[in-house]
């Protein structure tokens, strides 16, 4: 089997990889309720870089063409090695996707590593892409190929959506199009993330769940369908909440503005062991960050930002509680 | 009729009770203008901004039920920016200092306070019914309000608004004596529900007819909550657990073999598709079905449930029912009146659920079908030319294609010709959203056969002025004509002012109108307030004397008696 056709097959590379990696149970990617943090916590001998990179990059699922990946994805190799191209894939049946970061990476994929419908078609057809999408107010690194119209383009230009709660989407949409009221996009999307994804048919619109932080006094709510990856989420959070933890900075010894907020949050998870964790389907609390982020957000109900004493319930050690985020970051 | 005394007139008015008839009367002779005044029990108000409360309590002494409708119809889909206004507080404040002896309220796209609400359950003694739609403001607090001193309410129907949901126990705040409720519908509720609380509701409701649930509401209290109310003709069912004892389904397939009068059918928010068939039973005497948000139900669950609603008469359903289950629905559902397809897929990622194909077989299984709202990926002229041709009878007719500009995929020319038939042969047309690539040829069209159309949809279409200009000559009926992202400008807009007078509101977004028209219009035409929507911070726009080529984004236009409102945000500007 090809490493791509591996890549493209829905849970034989997660449960290879915990096999070869000596991970005791055998998980059914969907059956949530075995894959707990307990279970990594069966990791033993094995370097923390390495237990990190495991869980995060071997049981990543790509749909995505090799080379097919978002830029963040490169930040995250960047965290983990000194340089970027150095890191050895610990599970050598993942091809080295840097390697194969082709010229194909700049056409970018509309969320997570799927590959965009442009991506599938080699040549420019008649319909590459469904261009309903008008390019003037493109956002983030997409790049939207522009459709041969012959017929009028309106002449009025994009207003600029006035959805102030959640960050621009990685895909250029008309505001307000098509006609569909946002309680129904919303109820829609909180039922449709929990639909098989298997079938192909992910959930769209928002997936907006609420993310609450000890010791701050009120919650904030994210898009969780506006990011593709942990690091965007990391970040974006680590924006939200700057304000609570910048009051706390002082204590922790940060210094002023040149240093940047992702030290300083850094800094603060290591003093203060603040760890991201969130709420499954069953209710349970999860540590963030052992499944792919599609995954992820097709589980996630609520987010919560605990301190480090709270989260050893969960059955890590301090250290690795810390772990996760930091390589996120 | 001048030699009956007032009572006997006032009497034979009873009977009247649609409220444009009821206008109609007010207007043959003064006596009768009087008598109506003071007859009149329910006030219609189509736009908050066309009147204000002190002129309507001056006209309208003795109303018991008042309907209010506040934002345009394109904030559904965040088109309004917020704080734009429609607020209720004023309203209710002006009502309460009154002695009128208010029992309805019915709000749509208005912004409702905990405070409003408050205010409300405390001011009318005899309050009986509070229906919101697409509401936004409030949170349970105020619904905990109406709970504790509305004392004869019978109706609490939220439907599709934004409530801040606090988990509060509002519903435990209905008082043990409390027994008078008839409709409850907090299925937009997104919080938890107490469900103690919610089932010594229902045991002591004896005349409740509607029990529309949210998503927290599981399957074994389903089953309770059916037991305890077997005369119930209106169920939104919340969600289904995934995991389901087979006792538990075994008690709710009991339950609902008991619920005989049961006709409507909703919710399913989250519903593992075999809980279908536990409601098998009970389809055919169903007229009513609404699976729009039952997501993750596939096509063929759905089918095997319609295959069983021979007497359906509305049927919202999500295209994941595709053109075979539309196909089913054609042949078992005859009398169906009225049909909503909603997309799964919002961002057009090429699902073709459904396609034109679906429409027609719809068309010509449905001789009954009225009102249709359809989201699809494709359609042909040819096959709006036979819906015509099979449907002479609609009165409303939606179609959203979703992709814009998108032509006929077979002949690749506009769908002009399409709509053209259709209204050339719905001579009832009242009501018509066009999509798809659209010149101003069918806009010649809607103005010359349109003739009972009243709102008009229109987005992504048009070549000219000449196309609005169709329009606005041709439908003598029109009343709300809603415009975006289509090449219309000020030789349009200024065209007939006075049009603006026999309609309720024109709202054109993302079009070529620029400032130095509205300004020409608003000058001309003092009776309307011209509103212009500017979220960017172009305060500049005023200054810089470029008016004439300066576009304006979005335009909101409306007749009042009442002149410039004063709650208006600084992003929007009166003239």
């Amino acid at each position: 089997m090809s490493p791509e056709e591996e890549l493209q097959s829905n849970g034989s590379v997660a449960s290879s990889t915990r096999n070869i990696v000596g991970v005791l149970k055998e998980h059914n990617y969907l059956g949530l309720s075995d894959c707990s943090s307990v279970g990594s916590s069966n990791l033993s001998g094995l370097a923390d870089d390495d237990k990190a990179t495991i869980s995060l990059k071997a049981t990543e699922l790509t749909l995505g063409l090799p080379g097919s990946q978002s830029p963040a994805r490169d930040t995250e190799l960047n965290l983990l090695g000194p340089a970027k191209l150095d890191e050895k894939p610990f599970f050598p049946l993942l091809p080295s996707k840097d390697e194969m970061c082709s010229s194909s990476s700049h056409k970018n994929i509309a969320s997570g590593n799927k590959r965009g419908f442009s991506d599938t078609m080699d040549k420019v057809p008649l319909y590459t892409e469904k261009n309903w999408m008008f390019p003037e107010a493109v956002v983030a690194t997409q790049s939207v190929i522009k459709k041969e119209v012959a017929q009028n383009l309106p002449k009025g230009k994009l207003s600029t959506t006035n959805n102030s709660s959640s960050p621009p989407a990685a895909k250029a949409q008309i505001v307000g199009w098509p006609p569909v009221r946002s309680y129904r996009k919303n109820t829609l999307a909180t039922t449709c993330k929990n639909s098989d994804e298997v079938d192909g048919k992910p959930g769209s619109g928002p997936l907006f769940v609420k993310v609450s932080m000890d010791g701050a006094p009120y919650l904030r709510k994210v898009d969780l369908r506006s990011y593709t990856n942990y690091g965007e989420l990391s970040a974006a959070l680590e924006k939200m909440f700057t304000t609570f933890t910048l009051g706390q900075c002082g204590t922790s010894g940060a210094t002023g503005k040149d240093v940047r907020n992702e030290t300083k949050l850094k800094d603060l998870l290591n003093g203060k062991d603040y760890v991201l964790t969130y709420e499954d389907k069953d209710g349970d609390w999860m540590l963030v960050g052992d499944f792919s982020w599609e995954i992820f957000i097709g589980v996630c109900k609520k987010l919560k930002i605990m301190k480090g004493c709270d989260a050893i319930g969960l059955g890590m050690f301090c250290f690795l509680l810390v772990m996760p985020l930091k390589s996120l970051v | 009729m001048n030699y009956f005394p007032d009572e006997v007139i006032e009497h034979v008015f009873d009977f009247v009770t649609s409220h444009k008839d009821r206008n109609s009367i007010s207007l043959v002779c003064k006596s009768w203008f009087k008598i109506e005044r003071y007859s009149r029990q329910n006030v219609f108000i189509g736009n908050c901004y066309a009147i204000n409360p002190e002129r309507l309590l001056r006209r309208f002494p003795c109303f018991k039920s008042l309907t209010l409708k506040g934002k345009p119809h394109f904030a559904d889909f965040n088109l309004v920016p917020h704080g734009w206004g429609g607020f209720v507080q004023p309203w209710i404040e002006a009502l309460a200092r009154s002695r009128v002896g208010l029992e309805e309220l019915r709000l749509k796209r208005m912004v409702v306070t905990d405070e409003s609400l408050e205010l409300l359950s405390r001011s009318f003694v005899n309050f009986k019914s509070l229906v919101l739609v697409s509401c936004e403001g409030f949170s349970t607090d105020g619904l905990a309000s109406i709970a504790s001193n509305c004392r004869h309410l019978q109706d609490l129907d939220l439907q599709e608004n934004e409530i801040d949901d606090h988990r509060g126990q509002w519903l435990s705040c209905f008082p043990e004596t409390y027994t008078s409720l008839v409709t409850l519908n907090f299925a937009c509720l997104e919080g938890e529900t107490n469900l103690v609380a919610l089932e010594r509701l229902v045991a002591r409701s004896p005349n409740l007819r509607s029990l529309k649930l949210n998503r927290a509401v599981p399957l074994d209290a389903l089953a309770r909550l059916m037991a305890c109310a077997p005369q119930i003709v209106d169920l939104g069912v919340g969600s289904y657990e995934d995991e389901q004892d087979s006792e538990s389904c075994l008690k709710l397939q009991a339950a609902i073999r008991k619920c005989t009068s049961l006709r409507s059918l909703s919710g399913f928010l989250e519903a593992a598709p075999h809980c279908l068939s536990a409601f098998h039973p009970v389809c055919h005497n169903l007229t009513s079905l609404n699976l729009s948000y039952a997501a993750e139900i596939h096509g063929s669950h759905l089918i095997k449930l319609i295959e069983h609603c021979k007497k359906l008469q509305r049927l919202w359903i999500l295209d994941s029912i595709g053109d075979k289950g539309l196909e089913v629905v054609a042949s078992t559902c005859k009398e169906l009146q009225e049909l909503r397809v909603f997309p799964t897929d919002l961002q057009g990622g090429g699902n073709t659920a459904v396609t034109e194909d679906g429409l027609v077989a719809i068309s010509a299984g449905c001789p009954k079908l009225h009102s249709i709202l359809y989201f699809c990926q494709q359609m042909t002229n040819a096959a709006l030319i036979t819906v015509a041709k099979n449907c002479p009878n609609f009165i409303r007719f939606r179609l959203c294609i979703l992709e814009p500009h998108k032509p006929d995929h077979v002949t690749s020319q506009p769908l002009d010709e399409g709509f053209g038939a259709i209204v050339q042969a719905c001579k009832n047309l009242k009501r018509l959203s066009v999509s798809g690539l659209l010149t101003d040829q069918v806009f010649l069209y809607i103005g010359m056969y349109a003739t009972e159309l009243e709102m008009l949809s229109i987005a992504f279409a048009g070549d000219t002025d000449k196309g609005m200009l169709y329009v606005l000559n041709g439908c003598k009926k029109m009343r709300k004509l809603e415009i975006r992202d289509s090449p219309f400008g000020d030789a349009a807009l200024l065209a007939d002012v006075n049009k603006y007078e026999t309609m309720r509101s024109l709202w054109m977004s993302s079009c070529e109108v620029t400032l130095g028209g509205c300004k020409r219009l608003a000058r001309k035409a003092p009776w309307l307030n011209v509103e212009i929507i500017n979220e960017n911070d172009n305060n500049r726009m005023e200054e810089n004397g470029y008016e004439g080529r300066q576009k304006v984004d979005k335009l909101y236009l409306y007749r009042t008696v009442v002149g410039t409102r004063v709650d208006a945000p600084p992003f929007v500007w009166i003239h």
